[in-house]
Parts: C-alpha cells; structure tokens; sequence
C-alpha cells in the first residue's frame, strides 16, 4: 500500500497549552487506520489539521505526495479529504440525493436557456450509489430528517464514496447508534477503503475499532505514541498506551 | 332504494378501499398542513358564497384578487428571509416609504419610470443594507428589522409631512385599476412573480442552495454553499418585492400614504408559515404561501361582507395561525417518533 498522507512533526498549542505536540502519522490507500486515545490526547484537533480547519503551528502535511495547506474545510474537500462529522453535517429538509450532491448538483438547461438542476439524474445516481453500498435508504424520502441515525450516516458516507474522495476522516461515526447500524458502519468503512479511499476512524470502542481498523494509532498527551497492525495488538495493550503506562513504540 | 344501493356500494369496497387508503396514507406520512390551508380555504368560499349574496360577484371576485396580489407579492418575498432561517419586520414599513417616495416623486413631475426606478431602487438599498447588518455585524435579524419596522415608517412619515401624497398621473393608477383577459394586472404582477420564484426555489442552485442554509447553515458553508451571497439575495429580494408592493397600492389607491400597509409583515409571516414553512429555515414554497395570503385574504373580506367586528377579525387570525402550527408540529412530532 503506498503513502496517501504523511504527517511530519505536527505541533499546535492554543495559548500555553500544546494540543499538539509533534504528531508524526502516515495513511495509506486503502486502508482503514484508527485514531484512539483517551479525551484531550489530540485526536480531534488531529483530524481538524487534516481536514483544514486548523491551521499548524509547525510541521508538514503531505498528500499524495505534495505538501498540503488548505486555508479552509472547502480547500481540503476540494483536494479530496472528506470529513463526516458526529453532527453528519446533513441539511433535513433536503432529500438523500439532494443532499449527496449539494454544493455539486448536475445541471441541465431548460430550453436551452435556463440551468436548471438535473433532479432525474440526482435521483438515478442516488439509487445507483445506495445499491453500491447495499443500505436500506429510501432514495425518494423527501427529506433526511425521518431518516435514522445510522442511515444518516450512511448518506455522509456515501456522499464521499461518489465524489471520489482520496481520504475520509470518520469522526466517532458510532457514537450515536444502535449495535446493528454500528455494524452498518463498519461495513461501510471497509466498503470505502476498499474502493482504494484512505480512511481515518475516530472511535472509542476498541472492540469496534479492532474490527474495522487495518492499523491502529493511539495518542497520549498530544503524540502519536504507537502505531500497530489490528492484528498484532489487543485491548488491554491499546489500554496501556492510552493511559500512559507503556513506553513509545511507534511501528 | 337509494341508501340501500349506498350500502351496497360499501361493501364491494369502491368507497371504501378509497377511504382506506387515504387514512393508510394520512396514518403514514400525515396530511401536510397546506393540504388543511387549501381544505379550510375551499370551505370558506363555499361558506361564504352562501351566507353573503354578493361574496361570489364578479367585482368583490376581483377586489380578493387584487387584495391578495399585494399582500402575496409581500408575502413571497418575507418567505425567502423565512427559508433561510431569517425574518424580516420591516417589509409594512419598506412598503409604506417606497408608496410614498414614488408619490412624491410623481408629483415633483418626473416620468413614471423614473418615479418608480427611484422607489424600487430605495427598496432594493434597504434590502442590501439590512443584510449588511444581519450577516456583516452580526445583529440578529430579528432586531435589525425590528428597528427597520420603526425607521422607515419613520421615514416614510417624515417625506410626506405626516399626510397623503395625491394629484398623481392617471397613466400611473391605471396599471394597477386594469385587468388583462378579465384578470386584474395586479394578479398577472403577482401569478408571474411566484412563477418566476417558484422556478426558482425548486429548479435551481439558488433555491436549493437557500433550503440547504436555512436547513442547516453550519453543512451548506461545508459544502461550499455562499452563505454571504444567500444572505444578500434573501433580504434584498423581501425589500425590493415590498417596494414593489408598496408602489403597486399607491398605484391602486391612487395616494401615496404614509400609514400604509400596516402590520403588513404580520399578515406576510402569517401566510407563509399558514402555507407550510418553518420559522426555523429550510421548508416553505411559493404555493403555500399564496393560499396562506389568500385564506387571510378571504376571511377579511367574508367578515367585512357580513359585518363582523373587524377586532374579531384579528382574533380569528392569530387562532388560525395558532391552530395550523399546532397541527403541523403534532405531526411533525408523529412522524419523528417523539
């Protein structure tokens, strides 16, 4: 797998408090990497770096092998990194497809004249997405207020997954969800890096994030302080680094 | 004879699999509430047409349309501050300055399209200057109306000496006194508005990109969507339609008056949250919002044809809304499962 984002010696403070304290961190495509540690280690000032909402104080982000500095969440998005938030970030009264492709509708003129939104086309490439991903939304709801926790979620996923993003960051995309959308989630996660999208989970449930992460990162007091295939590392280890009794071993 | 065949009609189920299948749907997805405004409003004309003689006549027929073209045209524009999650007071006060500085102007003796130019153009730099407040300073939009309500009826008080503005041009009241195939020109001003509007609110980037912000304006500056821009759009188009609307009544009454369209914004929120939109953003249309100013429309003309007190006019009104707001959060409450 090669490198999709590199993160160099990463340092934030926020007045006299250093956030982040020299974060060093790599992605590769296709892979799902988890980001744990427990509250204030740095992860969500981590992905904020990443997605362009903060801006570093030093160190280097490189994607796909360029040196990024996105002036803004719009910059990042538009370079390919998604971000689907706790709070989804979905608009209720717009539809599913609406939704998907809001801020990058299709557009047709009507006789010939007036740009119009191609609603049909929305609506085709909305069913056509959701059989991709095999989850129950309803294409033609009228709005994704009625739509559960977990369908929601899945409509934020699936709007990365059609726009071709070259990373997702999911921020803690269980953390309001029944057990079975929990297991909707995670399929979907690994849907996405299978498609080649590099993908950094948030999360907090470390049987979950064992499950679904290729690699696991654990941050402690603002560092990345180990890096470990799923495979090679239990519970009780992740436990030990979040907590700060184990020594740094960063693979 | 007749109610046995009734009955029988019953049980092979022609009637009743229709009735079935309404409820189904009404126990699913419930009746939208502009279905209940169209409902109530068909009911009152039929009401109305039988408890007064002359509600039906052609002339009070046309007076409605003309009354509702005004408060619609209004009402349309205030809807859009509504969508993205705004409000704007100051439209009754907008209309009444506009009215009384296209009169005045009239009478200093310029060209009616100058006259009005001039109006529109004061109408569309309240509208930019209230989204300047609103989105640039950061004053909530209640407030920077609010004052606005108070400032240009101020104004408009202040251009005309208190009094009414009259001897305008009788080319200028013709527009709004003419009709067009038997409909008056106000209606066709206000029918193409809303069509142009209505086209768009549900065809284009624009309209969508209005619901996504009042829907959720943190997700819409995510995706790109220019909040700036929207803002502008919004409040500038609710000015510019009310100076519009402020003009059209002095052309109808012939007299630019300063105490004009009165509690106007009330009756334009009224209509457009009646014909179905959130005062939080992100849900309203055109047509609803129509049959909103329409149903207002219709109850005060019934009331005045059978001479109840107009105090309990304003009672019924504010009752409607209550009521029509009631349903519509019953079922909104139903349908999320709350």
């Amino acid at each position: 797998m090669s490198d999709l984002l590199e993160i160099k010696n990463l340092r934030k403070s926020f007045g006299p408090v250093d956030v982040l304290r020299g974060v060093n961190l790599t992605l590769h495509k296709g892979e799902v990497l988890a980001v744990v540690g427990d509250n204030g280690a740095g992860k969500s000032t981590l992905i904020k770096h990443i997605a362009g909402v903060y801006h570093q104080d030093l160190g280097d982000i490189t994607l796909d092998g360029s040196k990024v500095d996105f002036a803004s969440p719009k910059e990042g998005r538009e370079a390919g990194i998604e971000t689907v938030y706790q709070d989804l970030a979905l608009a209720d009264e717009l539809s599913v497809g609406a939704n998907i492709f809001l801020g990058r509708e299709p557009i047709k003129k009507l006789f010939g004249l007036f740009p119009t939104i191609d609603n049909q086309k929305i609506l085709e490439e909305t069913e056509n997405l959701i059989n991709r991903i095999e989850s129950h939304i309803p294409p033609k709801a009228p709005n994704v207020a009625g739509l559960s926790g977990g369908q929601r979620q899945a409509v934020a996923i699936a709007r990365a997954l059609y726009w071709k993003a070259k990373v997702v960051i999911l921020d803690e995309p269980t953390a309001a969800l029944a057990v079975m959308e929990r297991d909707n989630v995670v399929k979907l996660s690994k849907l996405l890096a299978s498609e080649g999208v590099g993908v950094i989970y948030v999360g907090h449930n470390l049987v979950e994030i064992l499950d679904v992460a290729d690699r696991v990162a654990v941050m402690f007091q603002g560092q990345v302080v180990h890096v470990t295939r799923s495979e090679d590392t239990t519970q009780e280890e992740l436990i030990k680094y979040m907590t700060g009794f184990s020594e740094t071993k960063v693979a | 004879m007749s109610v046995l065949q009734t009955s029988e009609l019953n049980k092979q189920g022609v009637n009743v699999s229709v009735i079935d299948k309404l409820s189904q749907r009404i126990k699913q997805k419930g009746v939208p509430v502009e279905t209940f405004v169209v409902l109530l409003t068909a009911l009152l004309w039929v009401v109305l047409s039988f408890a007064s003689p002359y509600f039906l006549t052609e002339g009070n027929v046309l007076n409605i349309m003309r009354q509702v073209s005004i408060s619609g045209i209004i009402a349309f524009g205030v809807l859009f501050t509504i969508l993205i999650a705004g409000i704007d007071l100051s439209v009754g006060s907008v209309a009444a300055l506009a009215g009384v500085v296209v009169a005045k102007l009239l009478v200093l003796g310029l060209p009616i399209w100058l006259a009005v130019a001039g109006a529109m153009g004061l109408g569309i730099a309240i509208g930019l200057f209230n989204a300047f407040a609103i989105f640039r300073l950061g004053i909530p939009a209640f407030i920077v109306t609010l004052a606005g309500l108070q400032a240009y009826r101020g104004g408009a008080l202040l251009a005309s000496d208190g009094m009414s503005v009259s001897g305008l041009p009788k080319a200028f009241s013709a527009f709004a006194r003419g009709e067009f195939l038997g409909i008056p020109t106000l209606f066709w001003t206000m029918v193409i508005i809303g069509l142009i509007l209505h086209f768009v609110l549900t065809k284009t980037r624009t309209g969508r990109y209005l619901i996504a912000m009042g829907s959720n304006q943190e997700s819409a500056r995510r995706v790109g969507i220019n909040i700036s821009k929207m803002t502008f759009l919004a409040y500038t188009l609710s000015a510019a339609l009310a100076a519009l609307a402020g003009i059209l009544l002095v052309s109808r009454l012939s007299v630019g008056t300063p105490t004009a369209a009165m509690a106007y914004e009330l009756n334009a929120i009224a209509a457009a949250v009646v014909g179905g939109a959130s005062l939080f953003g992100g849900r309203g249309s055109i047509t609803g919002t129509f049959i909103g100013a329409l149903l207002f429309v219709t109850i005060a003309n019934g009331a005045n044809l059978l001479g109840v007190d107009p105090f309990w006019q304003m009672v019924a009104a504010g009752v409607l809304i209550a009521i029509v707001v009631y349903i519509d959060n019953v079922q909104k409450r139903r349908k999320s499962g709350v």
